[in-house]
């Protein structure tokens, strides 16, 4: 099969097109953010950086902030620990509903976060007697993320394969020397991969959080969301919305750098 | 100590297994199956329309209003139509920029490529849909602004806003499957059907697509899946258009059995849509 130079030129331009179609709301979001203008007016007239320290003195953004970063590193964590717990299970051990088991880690995300939110709402709430706040934000962030860690991780268990572990151990190591000496240190990229992938899904996460926040409690996004139809808070929406922009580039850096697996399907 | 704890541990398998499935099958099958079949048999609940309390008698009520009403009807068709332009858009764009991605861009180009389709997957889902509410803005947004001098004026907000802010929000995730089976496609078999005289359509559509079918699929999973449950788009970028997720969320607080009733629906449409594809055998080859 060859490629004419026509079909070539057509191909490059739309690749263009569909870079600029990904790119250019973005650039608009952190352009924005410098508008002098209070309410959105666009092309800019002119630019200011003083609703840049209007946000980081913003009382709601900071407290959104700490919320999040809670939500986050507590999510991370407990993922961490049970989807690593699964990818031993399953790619160690052969046993009765391991296909299942594989099957039950991506439900939460495959399903519409909607259904997630509603159905743990309904669970704590109606039948639990549990009323929303923080800890249920947590459970419900923690469901999701499970995937993320337990996808990282057993793509590098079977790769490291189990050649290793029988070599320390017929060396003499028990096993909790082989899990320290061998195992985590071979497993501890996947790990940490894993754990900003969990904290970035959640960080983001805002259907899950509607439906599981109390009333007292605004992560990130429920912020963005509730002020996004105020205007006078228009110009620190804009800020906080390309400083997320500009934070989303750090993730992908550093789970692409660390990983090591060319895993192309990041996000799950 | 440590030792012969390490012994007895490595001399039962099965307690080791055990172990490592307590917790995490604790919490997805007695926290999420269970709050999933919770809300199932709330579906057939109903409230005491005074004080808004959940009565817990069986009926069939809600699906009954669900599918007489014709309102209902409506919303899920919008819906399913939304979800069903959002996944052709997004397949049609993503075709050609994964085959350049794959097939015509040197190494280098291809690594910043990937790294520049996938960094918007980590930008913020709210952002990227508060950046269209600034591109659709009827009259003073950025299309018009962009687009205006050579005629193309914003749809404004609405049915077309919905299914473009989708678009965008789900590219990523069939750019992807589609790059990787691209990867997967050996350049021999682009070559031999060449070489035996098939025009570059023909091989498109004889030996590339089927090929990549079952990637296509894996990536309208996400992209139909996503689209039917979203209702932030809808309120933001959608004007006074409702999907499937705004009534749910509207009742949520007013009328939880009926919510739970109407969040059956997309539960139902993945699952006849797995059914569907499974058929096809587009799953296993995965």
């Amino acid at each position: 099969m060859t490629i004419s130079r026509l079909t070539r030129y057509a191909l490059i331009s739309l690749m263009g097109v569909g870079l600029a179609f990904i790119y250019i709301p973005l650039t608009v979001v952190v352009v924005n953010s410098f508008n002098v203008s209070r309410t959105f007016s666009w092309p800019p007239k002119d630019f200011t950086t003083q609703w840049w320290s209007k946000a980081i003195e913003n009382t709601g953004v900071r407290e959104a902030l700490k919320w999040s970063f809670t939500a986050g590193l507590a999510a991370a964590g407990l993922a961490l620990v049970l989807g690593t717990c699964i990818a031993f299970a399953v790619s160690k051990y052969s046993f009765f509903g391991r296909e299942t088991i594989s099957l039950l880690v991506v439900l939460p995300i495959s399903l519409p976060g909607i259904v997630t939110g509603i159905a743990l709402n309904n669970a704590f709430t109606q039948d639990l007697g549990i009323s929303t706040g923080m800890f249920t934000i947590i459970v419900g962030h923690t469901t999701f993320c499970i995937v993320v860690v337990y996808n990282n991780v057993i793509a590098r268990l079977k790769r490291i394969g189990g050649s290793l572990q029988e070599a320390s151990m017929d060396l003499g190591a028990n096993g909790i020397t082989t899990f320290r000496l061998i195992t985590l240190p071979n497993i501890a990229g996947a790990l940490f991969a894993g754990a900003i992938l969990a904290f970035g899904l959640s960080f983001d996460e805002i259907v899950v959080t509607t439906f599981t926040a109390g009333p007292g409690i605004q992560t990130l996004p429920i912020w963005i969301y509730n002020n996004l139809f105020r205007p006078n808070q228009a110009p620190i929406v804009n800020v906080v919305a390309a400083t997320l922009i500009l934070f989303s580039l750090l993730p992908i850096y550093l789970s692409q750098k660390l990983s090591g697996d060319s895993n192309t399907g990041g996000r799950f | 100590m440590l030792k012969s704890i390490s012994t007895w541990f490595h001399n039962r398998p099965r307690v080791r297994l055990a172990a490592l499935l307590v917790a995490p099958l604790f919490w997805l099958v007695v926290a999420y199956l269970g709050a999933l079949a919770s809300l199932l048999v709330t579906a057939f609940y109903t409230i005491n329309t005074f004080t808004g309390n959940v009565i817990r008698t069986f009926n069939l009520g809600n699906f009954q209003e669900l599918f007489t009403n014709p309102s209902y009807r409506n919303v899920v068709v919008r819906t399913l139509g939304i979800a069903l332009s959002v996944t052709i858009i997004c397949t049609l764009l993503a075709l050609p920029m994964a085959f350049f991605m794959a097939k015509i861009a040197k190494p280098r180009t291809q690594k910043v490529l990937v790294a520049l389709v996938l960094t918007p997957l980590w930008a913020s889902y709210l952002v990227k849909i508060y950046a269209w509410r600034t591109m659709l803005e009827p009259n003073s947004g950025v299309i018009d602004w962009l687009l205006g001098p050579i005629g193309i004026h914003s749809p404004g907000f609405g049915f077309a806003g919905i299914i473009i802010g989708l678009s965008y929000l789900w590219l990523p995730y069939m750019i992807l499957p589609i790059y990787a089976g691209f990867e997967r496609l050996p350049n021999s078999l682009l070559d031999a059907s060449g070489d035996l005289g098939a025009k570059n359509l023909y091989t498109l559509r004889r030996v590339v697509l089927p090929i990549l079918f079952p990637s296509i699929v894996a990536g309208s999973m996400f992209t139909f899946s996503l689209s039917l449950g979203d209702y932030i788009t809808a309120t933001i970028i959608g004007g006074k258009l409702q999907m499937l997720g705004n009534v749910v969320y509207q009742n949520y607080s007013l009328n939880l059995p009926f919510a739970a009733t109407m969040s059956m629906v997309p539960i139902a449409i993945m699952g006849i849509y797995l059914w569907a594809v499974r058929r096809t055998g587009a799953l296993t080859s995965l």
